[in-house]
């Protein structure tokens, strides 16, 4: 339950890469990568155009909420969410039991692309999870050193210093 | 539950304030907001009521500085006190790094003190955590109220594994970043034990 996730820079660049090309197949605006716990870990897109950390906070909170409901009436999870606005729409799907996706588009695409483009691409992102999940097992058992091992006293200070 | 990214070489935790419905977990937040560098932080998110209690959570995301050329980006939130709101806590916990129990000194609040203390360790196991073990501290709020209780009763009641402890008045930031560093340095120290 305390396992950190751990991401490394080959798997990040492969996540990334996937993002961009769902972007891009789906015709959407933004496509966004969070954990259940509300850690943004990758995007693709106009991202500079949302604030970000917000963006991932609150997904991970409506789908947190969400799980709550679904767990209420006895179903395991609701899979998808999706919500429809003027001009935008969010397309939110759960990655792997883990991570969250999500897509924002508007009239340029549609719902049945995004949930067909979706679906391929989750399944490349799960592979990708499930080998970043491995990677971080097999370096914590050869005990690899974490870069927070080696912190002194004084690293942690020196943050509270002013 | 912390996400360290090495591509990006940041690492976030998660800390939430917990305590009971108007203690002063969203104060908390609130001065810690104002008081920071605008390059230090991000918006500030409520989740509230229309009379302004907290709903479902207040968040903040924060960055400390950087430790051996990694980014510290702390996440606080807050959860709703009222007792009603329990799934909602439940789900906030997920995922936690750090713990602030936020303690009402008023007399009169001394049971939903206790109330609330034991709803946290529940909600803790419930999530796969141990209050025991888990980076924590505690908060003595509202020092300057006329019905505050002594500290050493209050620590006596409230302390249970020796946690660090402070006196606080949220509403005019007392104790507020003392707290939060408390909490932060543990999360830091249990992070280079893992």
């Amino acid at each position: 339950m305390d396992s950190s996730l751990v991401m490394y820079e080959e798997e990040f660049e492969r996540i990334t890469q996937l993002l961009n090309r769902l972007r891009v197949d789906a015709s959407a605006k933004i496509v966004f990568l969070v954990d259940k716990n509300g850690q943004q870990i990758a995007g693709a897109g106009e991202i500079d155009q949302v604030d970000t950390t917000s963006l991932a906070s609150l997904t991970a909170g409506n789908v947190a909420a969400t799980d709550g409901l679904a767990k209420l009436i006895g179903e395991k999870e609701f899979s998808i969410l999706f919500h429809e606005g003027r001009k935008d729409n969010i397309h939110i799907s759960i990655v792997g039991q883990r991570l969250i996706l999500v897509v924002i588009f508007d009239e340029r695409s549609s719902l049945g692309l995004v949930r067909l483009r979706v679906r391929k691409a989750s399944s490349d992102i799960e592979r990708v999870l499930s080998d970043m999940e491995l990677k971080a097992q097999q370096v914590g058992a050869s005990n690899m050193a974490s870069p927070f091992a080696e912190i002194t006293d004084e690293d942690i200070d020196a943050l509270f210093s002013e | 539950m912390s996400f360290i990214n090495y591509a990006a070489r940041e690492i976030n935790v998660k800390i939430v304030y917990y305590g009971p419905g108007l203690c002063g977990k969203t104060t908390n937040l609130q001065y810690i907001y104002e008081k920071s560098n605008p390059q230090q932080k991000g918006k500030l998110i409520s989740l509230a009521t229309e009379t302004d209690r907290t709903l479902f959570f207040d968040f903040l995301p924060l960055d400390l500085g950087s430790v051996r050329g990694f980014k510290t980006r702390f996440h606080l939130y807050t959860v709703p006190g009222q007792v009603f709101y329990d799934a909602s806590r439940k789900l906030i916990l997920k995922g936690v790094d750090g713990v602030v129990f936020v303690a009402d000194s008023q007399e009169a609040r001394m049971d939903a003190n206790i109330e609330s203390l034991r709803n946290l360790d529940e909600n803790l196991s419930e999530n796969g955590f141990e209050l025991r073990v888990i980076p924590y501290v505690l908060q003595l709020n509202k020092r300057d109220l006329p019905s505050a209780v002594p500290v050493d009763e209050l620590y006596r009641v409230l302390n249970f594994k020796g946690e660090p402890t402070f006196e606080a008045v949220a509403t005019q930031g007392m104790g507020v970043f003392e707290t939060l560093k408390a909490v932060a340095k543990q999360v830091l120290y249990e992070l280079r034990r893992r």
